[in-house]
This record gives structure tokens, C-alpha cells and sequence, in this order.
């Protein structure tokens, strides 16, 4: 009842074409982390300008990159612009689907950090001279990201789980797309995803590890 | 010089300034007095235009603070303002907390503001503290600090309001003593203070608030020694 034998050797030897696709992984969830970052303090700003199409665009943003599936962003990104006839690549598509869900939720994580920072400090910057924007850019932003370091670590760990996701649009080149594209030739599936799973953790533990130790470097005051 | 000229604010329905009429020269050394509530600190928030008036004028220089053609951030870089609390950045160091507006308002190079700041940090006793972050200064350290930073941007006014009254009291004579040094080297003031000793003895004129109204200016031998109005007296004898 129980035919199937464990054959590691097979899958070890894809070990090396796993790793790259785990670069690869790394690399998107990177990029679409900065990009979230800067999109999401873009969301921040339209939700504080005081004009009404722009914070509600920036809501709608939020509001659908929280309460929807990542598949249905990430799919949408895909399929779903192609329907205008707009073709994109899969890691493109991968790319703007994480980022657009790292933006609503980091975003999110802003608008309650920027509660825990008291009006008195725009005051004092403008007192001193500077344009809002400059009191936001210099005094706000830097604490912001302070106070929400620890949710933004969390959604480093969300942005590489979902990069499982890019299968679905054709992502073939990334640590999930590998493996699913080696266990079609060998049929490894136990071996090779375990593999996965395991480099999958080890990425997500290095990030809250590091960012840790980033804290307590950053953060000295 | 300030020219405030029958000056109006109202918050929703609640008028909190009524007509001020007030000039202070160049050179000189006011400090406002009354009780909460009168209207102090919406004055200070409106000489540097961070709050919007309703009637009246104020003039800074002869530059009318609330028009529309006025560059607000150019004129606050003459004019400095020192809260009563939560003045200090807390992310940035001491000396990162005096250089930032330089560099970025003024646009001067790291170098040159650090020279500046180090300048106004010694000059406030806090040439020993360049690299720690706010939070580990006391509260004391932290208002002089503030002062540095105002000071840093050059400006030919100083506005504090009521920068003592968030301390524990045995940290006040530091920062009076800070404040008293500034009054004698020349600088335009306008100080919003409860510490009656101290009105009395840096002010050359001190000026007693009241719901919205000035009711009283005066030189502080006159205020305090012969108050012509009776909410004048009143608050004073409350106060001793
Ligand atoms: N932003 C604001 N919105 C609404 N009301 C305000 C605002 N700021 C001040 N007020 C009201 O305006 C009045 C005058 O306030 P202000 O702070 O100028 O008084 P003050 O003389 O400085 O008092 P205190 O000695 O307590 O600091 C008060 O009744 C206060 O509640
Ligand atoms: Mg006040």
C-alpha cells in the first residue's frame, strides 16, 4: 500500500537548478518589497492630501490588496490586463501582483504608525522651515518606518511565500516554478518540494533573523 | 520688529483672540502671562503662521504673515519657535537634530551645519551630547536642545512657549538660565511663561492675557508691583 521509495539522490542532483530558482525568488520579493515601500508611502501621502479622488483611489488600493487573494492580484495582473491587450512577461506579472499587495498592506501598517507619531513633530519641522513635504520626508517617513519594521518583516516573509503564486501566470524561473517544472521530468514530487519547503523556510527565517539584527543596529535610539 | 494689528481667531464658535493689538521692537524682551485658556499659544502659532487668523493683520518686518504671497517657510526661518514638549526628533541624534533644517531649508553642506550646531549646542551646554539620541536626554537637555536648533536657522525672533512647564522642577533653572543668556545677548523674544521670577526680572515689557484679550501691558515693575486691571490682580494674586 505504501509503493512509493524515497529516491533523494535524484532530487538532491537538482539541487543547484533549485537554488537558482531560489535566487530568483529572492530577487522578486526583494524588489516588489522596495517597490511596496514606496508605493505604500505614495498611498500614505494621497490618503493625507486632503483630496477626495485621490484618497479614494488610494482606499480602493488598500482595500482590495487586503481583501482579496493574492492569486486574484497576481491573476489579474496577468490575465486580467491582458484582456485590454496589455502582455506581460510572468515575472513582470509576478512582480506588480506582490508589489500591489505589499503597497495595501504596508500602507495599512503606516496609517497606524503615523498615529503613534504626535502632530508636535510636523509642527516643529515647519516651524523650522520646512514644506510639508519636507517635514513628512525628514521627520515622519524615517519614524514611520521605525514603528512598523516589524510588520514590514512579516510582509518580506509574505512577499517570498508568494511567490509560490507566479506558477500560475507561467513563472517557471523562480524557486516554485523550478521545482514543479523538475518534478514534471522526474517525478521526485515528495523530494523536490520537500526540498522547497525546506529552502523556503530557511529563507523566511534568515529574513526574520536578520531583520533582528538590523533593528538593533538601526535603531539605536 | 512684530506688529500684531487687531487680531482675530476663532476656533468653530469659540473666539479665542478678540482683537490683539501688540508690537514688539527689535531688541526686546516680551513674556505673556495669563491664565489657560487665554489665548497664549494660539498667539505664538499665529505670529509664525501656523494657524490661520480671521480679521486683523500681523506684520513681521513689514511682511504680512497670513498673505497669500507670503512664503511662509522662508519667513519662519527668521522666526523660531520652542514648544512647550515633543519638540526633540527623536530618531536623529542631537547633532542631527540641529543640522537637519540648515541642511535641508537652507541647503548648507553637512560640514558647515555641523560647525553651526556644535556652535548652538555649546552655547546652550550641550556640547557633550552631539551623538545621543533624545530619549536619553532629560527633559531639561531636551528644551535647550530645541532652543539650539531654533537658534541654528539664524532667526532674528524667538517665540517659547511656556518651554518649562512640562519639567520637573528642579530642571526649570536650566532652561530659564538658557533663556535669560538669549534675552541678554539681544534676542527678540517673546516668551509665554507661568514663571512669574522670571517675567519680572528678563522682560522689559510683560503683557497679561485674559479670555482672548490683552488686558494689560506693561513693564514688569509696573504689572507686578501696581496691575491696573482687575483680572490683573486677580490672576496675580492666584499665582503668588
Ligand atoms: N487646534 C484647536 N482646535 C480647537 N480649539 C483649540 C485649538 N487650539 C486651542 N484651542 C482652544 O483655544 C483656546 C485658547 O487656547 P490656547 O492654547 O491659545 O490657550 P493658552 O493661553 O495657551 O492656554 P494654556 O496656558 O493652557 O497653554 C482654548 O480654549 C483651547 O481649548
Ligand atoms: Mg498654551
Amino acid at each position: 500500500m505504501f509503493e512509493y521509495t524515497f529516491q533523494w539522490n535524484q532530487a538532491l542532483a537538482r539541487l543547484p537548478k533549485i537554488l537558482e530558482g531560489a535566487v530568483v525568488t529572492m530577487e522578486v520579493a526583494l524588489l516588489s518589497m522596495l517597490l511596496g515601500i514606496a508605493f505604500a508611502i505614495l498611498l500614505t501621502l494621497l490618503r493625507l492630501s486632503g483630496s477626495r479622488p485621490l484618497h479614494a483611489i488610494a482606499t480602493t488600493w488598500i482595500e482590495i490588496a487586503r481583501n482579496t487573494p493574492a492569486l486574484f492580484q497576481i491573476y489579474m495582473a496577468h490575465f486580467g490586463i491582458a484582456s485590454f491587450g496589455i502582455h506581460l512577461s510572468p515575472f513582470a506579472s509576478l512582480l506588480i501582483g506582490i508589489t500591489f499587495n505589499n503597497a495595501g498592506y504596508l500602507a495599512e501598517n503606516f496609517r497606524g504608525a503615523l498615529k503613534a507619531i504626535p502632530d508636535t513633530q510636523t509642527r516643529a519641522g515647519r516651524s523650522l522651515g520646512m514644506s510639508q513635504l519636507q517635514a513628512f520626508r525628514y521627520i515622519i517617513v524615517p519614524q514611520m518606518l521605525r514603528i512598523s519594521f516589524l510588520p514590514m518583516t512579516n510582509q518580506m516573509v509574505w512577499a517570498v511565500l508568494m511567490t509560490s503564486l507566479g506558477v500560475t501566470v507561467g513563472m517557471n524561473s523562480d524557486l516554485y516554478g523550478v521545482t514543479q517544472d523538475l518534478n514534471a521530468l522526474t517525478f521526485r514530487t515528495f523530494e523536490l518540494f520537500a526540498i522547497a519547503g525546506v529552502i523556503f523556510y530557511v529563507i523566511t527565517k534568515a529574513i526574520t533573523l536578520s531583520a533582528r539584527l538590523v533593528a538593533t543596529r538601526l535603531f539605536r535610539y | 520688529m512684530i506688529e500684531i494689528q487687531n487680531v482675530r481667531k476663532s476656533f468653530g464658535p469659540l473666539e479665542v483672540l478678540k482683537g490683539i493689538d501688540l508690537t514688539v521692537q527689535r531688541g526686546e524682551v516680551l513674556t505673556v502671562i495669563g491664565g489657560s485658556g487665554s489665548g497664549k499659544s494660539t498667539l505664538l502659532t499665529c505670529i509664525n503662521g501656523l494657524e490661520p487668523i480671521h480679521s486683523g493683520k500681523i506684520l513681521v518686518d513689514g511682511t504680512e504673515v497670513h498673505a497669500k504671497s507670503t512664503n511662509l517657510n522662508k519667513l519662519r526661518q527668521k522666526i523660531g519657535i520652542v514648544f512647550q514638549q515633543w519638540n526633540a526628533f527623536p530618531h536623529l541624534t542631537v547633532l542631527e537634530n540641529v543640522t537637519l533644517s540648515p541642511r535641508k531649508v537652507l541647503g548648507m553642506g553637512k560640514a558647515e551645519a555641523e560647525v553651526i550646531a556644535e556652535k548652538q549646542l555649546k552655547h546652550v551646554g550641550l556640547g557633550d551630547k552631539l551623538s545621543t539620541y533624545p530619549s536619553r536626554l532629560s527633559g531639561g537637555q531636551q528644551q535647550r536642545m530645541a532652543i539650539a536648533r531654533a537658534l541654528a536657522m539664524s532667526p532674528d525672533y524667538m517665540l517659547f512657549d511656556e518651554v518649562t512647564s512640562a519639567l520637573d522642577p528642579q530642571l526649570v533653572g536650566e532652561v530659564l538660565e538658557t533663556l535669560k543668556m538669549l534675552a541678554e545677548e539681544g534676542m527678540t523674544m517673546i516668551c509665554v511663561t507661568h514663571e512669574m521670577t522670571f517675567a519680572r526680572d528678563v522682560s522689559d515689557r510683560v503683557a497679561y492675557f485674559h479670555q482672548g484679550i490683552m488686558a494689560e501691558i506693561g513693564a514688569p515693575d509696573q504689572l507686578f508691583g501696581d496691575p491696573q486691571h482687575p483680572e490683573t490682580r486677580r490672576f496675580l494674586a492666584s499665582v503668588r
